[in-house]
């Protein structure tokens, strides 16, 4: 018996292939492409439908499309949406609930049966948010079902970073430019004066299996090398950057900084952060009941920790300021996180300064964080 | 299995105008046993969910009881359910009291208002079994006389355990102590430093006791508090119970002082 | 038994003897009124046993209470500052042993070793400040209907 395939060169051709491959297998294929001005994700019913040649202008704020000129599918950074919209829907039926003439009351479990998922085109900082949901949701004592049955035997195609944003800084957080497991496939994005290629490589079996099917020819030393190299110099172009320091104590140590203050006059509490950003998970509960009253059903959609209503108790609201909602997302996303997930909520997309309407930049308001507290600091040690 | 179990009413027992008692047996399956702390999520057809305490276990050893305040839509139909009513129940949720700490010791439990419920069960258990520390004393503020939760039940508990209650305003005919929880802590009988507290009640009375059980002498990492927050799901999914690194349906409600002081100090956390 | 923080506590050792040495116990039965609203504050006592309460004259009404004292509490804290007459009025609610004080000989003593009476100041002070922070707590009316607290 001969080992599988675990590495390979494909054309472009090989990803109309690759979608084919999976769906066979029964699967819904969604990756980007490009709608409204903007690169999105949707169910692909052709690899054509990828934004072969386009790539994206960011900035705080600020998001536009932009013609490449080479024929990059992948050079683009985060787009308005990620895959949670997939593995952790914004509105799920939980359970009905039915009362009997006999007043006996009856709930039933909503086990709906969602698409078999293939992911073509996660960015590795999406990946690794995929992983932050992934120990939220299911890696605790209880497990959101919903959530379950969305991620098991999700398909995940991974390609590596060429182009980042000048938003993005995967590499502070340490989830990019490059992927480090957790995929099934994992591409890198070649086009040079030897023609447009993807190195491929296998990270599980069944992306073993689905490698076996493409048209791929054997892994050449030269598009390696241009792949690895790319993927190199793609992290030494980060747009931005975390303060080098343990993040979490940073956030810990400046709850009462003067810093939030200045955030707090910017930010509209719209909550566009939240909604863009992969990880945010949080929900509430609505019980919607019918006309009889007999029959009621339990929803769970998003809810953003900028409203008001999330945690309302003792006739009021325990967070009521602008500042104290904004610092709850900021301290939860890069230092609560760890407490309660062992990990940070932040991969480093920059999904939440592109899309916020006035600019608020999260590793800014972290670097001027460190420097309120190092100024602390620093007086403190010239004072005594 | 993350969906309410049926349950069914069998005993509503008034405790003050807007609090009543409600036992519940399972209809089917019983959950796992609660432990005196933790919560359940109460379902109450079609309106809604609330957290709610563990305020007592019933002889069957399958039951449930709760003590519920009407404060609003569901806590409301809750309150007005009678025997033969079905709930729905999810649960054990959270930590429980840590009774294990008290081992050798004294224990002493302050209530303030319906915060005696989810200490009811911890004091039953302590009493049931006196040889594992040297006391057990119960403290309880309230409103008025009349919002005193399980009175009658207080007089059998004084009996077994000095027990001392005081209220804010007192009615005619109120022979008690009258004043705030705390000019109670010196009342009883407990050696602080083999003290371990247990704190159920508004927050501020809760900070105000642990400040002045801490300056008599009682460890910060023995005096328990049970926090709330809104809560959701109680599986830890719904994000709304966090307190800075807690997620108090799962790390709380109770949570000792020496890790709550520091976040309850800090405003709109 | 408890530390018994009571009043006392404040003092030192020498203080406290010095104070106590002042003092004659006095026994008073159940439902004696101790002073009343208005009056000169000519003595003070600390409770040794039995409750006593702090109330309020309302005409017509049985005299609300206000706040009920027990062993180890000061009981009554105007004569140590002008204009020296009490601003509540106390009744026994049990019979009620009591170390009693002669307010101007304590006064005296205070004025003339000014240590003793910075600490017995100081003393009375915090059970004043406790009693202030108690009364603020029950105007929050922690316990009452949402609005004002929950649980
Ligand atoms: C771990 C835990 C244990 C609890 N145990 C008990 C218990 O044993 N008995 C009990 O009666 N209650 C308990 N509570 C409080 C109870 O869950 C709330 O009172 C309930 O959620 C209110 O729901 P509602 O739909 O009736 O009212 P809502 O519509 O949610 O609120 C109605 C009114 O009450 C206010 N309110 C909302 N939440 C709270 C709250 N948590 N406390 C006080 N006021 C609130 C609202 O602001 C509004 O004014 C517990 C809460 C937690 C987190
Ligand atoms: S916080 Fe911002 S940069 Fe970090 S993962 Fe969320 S959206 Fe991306
Ligand atoms: S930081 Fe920006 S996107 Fe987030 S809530 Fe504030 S204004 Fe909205």
């Amino acid at each position: 018996m001969t080992e599988p395939t675990r590495q390979a060169v494909m054309g472009p051709d090989g990803l109309e292939a690759l979608r084919q491959a999976l769906v066979r297998r029964g699967r819904t294929v969604v990756g980007p492409t490009v709608r409204d001005d903007a690169i999105v994700l949707a169910e692909l019913t052709s690899a054509s439908e990828l934004p072969f040649g386009w790539g994206v202008e960011v900035e705080a704020g600020r998001y536009r499309l932009r013609r490449r000129s080479d024929r990059m599918a992948f050079a683009h950074s985060a787009g308005p949406q990620s895959w949670k919209k997939y593995l952790h829907p914004e509105r799920v039926r939980q359970w009905t609930a039915d009362r009997g003439p006999d007043g006996t009351l009856t709930v039933r479990e909503e086990v709906d049966r969602p698409p078999a998922y293939a992911f073509l085109g996660v960015r590795p900082c999406d990946l690794s948010a995929i992983a932050v949901q992934d120990r939220v949701l299911v890696g605790g004592p209880h497990r959101d079902e919903a959530y379950r049955r969305r991620r098991t035997g999700a398909f995940l195609v991974v390609v590596e970073c060429v182009e980042p944003g000048a938003t993005c800084f995967c590499v502070s957080m340490g989830t990019g430019p490059a992927v480090h497991g957790g995929h099934d496939l994992a591409l890198t994005e070649v086009d040079d004066e030897r023609g447009h290629r993807f190195w491929v490589r296998a990270g599980s079996e069944a992306g073993a299996e689905v490698l076996a099917e493409l048209p791929v020819r054997p892994a050449d030393p030269t598009t390696v090398a241009r792949a690895e190299e790319a993927v190199t110099r793609a992290a030494g172009r980060m747009g931005r950057t975390m303060p080098p320091v343990d993040l979490r104590d940073l956030m810990r140590d400046t709850l009462e900084a003067e810093r939030w203050n200045d955030v707090a006059a910017r930010c509209l509490t719209c909550g566009n952060c939240t909604m863009v950003c992969p990880t945010c998970y949080c929900t509430t509960t609505e019980d919607v009941t019918d006309l009889t009253g007999e029959h009621a059903e339990r929803w769970r959609r998003w809810d953003v920790c900028y409203d008001l209503d999330f945690t309302h108790m003792h006739g009021g609201t325990v967070r009521r300021s602008g500042l104290s909602r904004y610092r709850q997302w900021l301290t939860h996303k890069i230092g609560t996180w760890h407490d309660q997930f062992g990990s940070s909520g932040c991969v480093g997309c920059g999904r939440c300064i592109v899309w916020c309407p006035v600019a608020i930049d999260i590793t800014e308001e972290a670097h001027a964080l460190h420097a309120e507290a190092s100024g602390r600091d620093a007086e403190g040690a010239g004072a005594s | 299995m993350n969906v309410p179990q049926p349950y069914q009413v069998v005993g509503r027992d008034r405790e003050t105008a807007d609090t009543v008692t409600l036992t519940l047996e399972p209809v089917g399956d019983p959950l796992p046993a609660f432990r005196p702390g933790q919560f359940a999520m109460v379902y109450a057809f079609p309106r809604g969910e609330v957290p709610l305490s563990l305020s007592g276990t019933t002889p069957s050893g399958t039951g449930l009881t709760h003590t519920v305040r009407a404060v609003g839509p569901v806590t409301s139909a809750l309150a007005g359910l009678r025997p033969g009513h079905h709930v729905g129940v999810r649960g054990p949720f959270g930590t429980p009291w840590d009774l294990a700490a008290a081992r050798g010791g004294d224990l002493l439990l302050v209530a303030g208002g319906v915060g005696l419920a989810p200490l009811r069960p911890l004091l039953l258990r302590a009493l049931d079994e006196p040889r594992d520390h040297r006391g057990v004393a119960l403290v309880v503020g309230a409103r008025t006389p009349a919002d005193l939760l399980y009175r009658d039940q207080c007089d059998t508990w004084a009996q077994r355990a000095p027990v001392a209650v005081t209220v804010d305003r007192p009615e005619p005919g109120w022979t008690g102590n009258v004043g705030v929880v705390t000019t109670l802590l010196d009342r009883v009988p407990y050696q602080p430093r083999n003290t371990t507290a247990y704190l159920c009640g508004p927050e501020v009375m809760m900070r105000a006791t642990a400040r002045d059980l801490v300056h008599r002498g009682v460890p910060a990492s023995r005096v328990f508090l049970s926090l709330e927050r809104t809560m959701r799901c109680g599986t830890g999914h719904c994000g709304q119970c966090q307190l800075g690194p807690l997620l108090l349906c799962r790390d709380g409600p109770v949570v000792a002082w020496d890790r709550a002081e520091a976040l309850l100090a800090v405003r709109e956390l | 038994m408890t530390t018994s923080a009571g009043f006392l506590t404040g003092l030192t050792e020498p203080q406290r003897g010095q104070l106590l040495a002042l003092a004659e116990t006095v026994r008073f039965p159940s439902g004696a009124r101790i002073f009343d609203e208005g009056e000169l504050a000519e003595r003070f006592w600390i409770a040794e046993e039995g409750s006593v309460a702090l109330d309020v004259h309302v005409p017509g009404q049985s005299p609300p209470i206000v706040e009920t004292l027990g062993p180890g509490d000061l009981v009554g804290w105007s004569w140590l500052f002008p204009p020296y007459r009490w601003h509540l009025g106390a009744r026994t609610l049990s019979p009620v042993t009591a170390r009693q004080f002669d307010a101007a000989a304590v006064r005296d003593r205070c004025a003339r070793d000014p240590d003793f009476g910075h600490a017995l100041t100081c003393a009375v002070g915090s059970v004043i400040g406790r009693r202030l922070r108690g009364a603020r707590a029950r105007l929050l009316d922690l316990y009452g209907p949402p609005r004002g607290g929950g649980r």
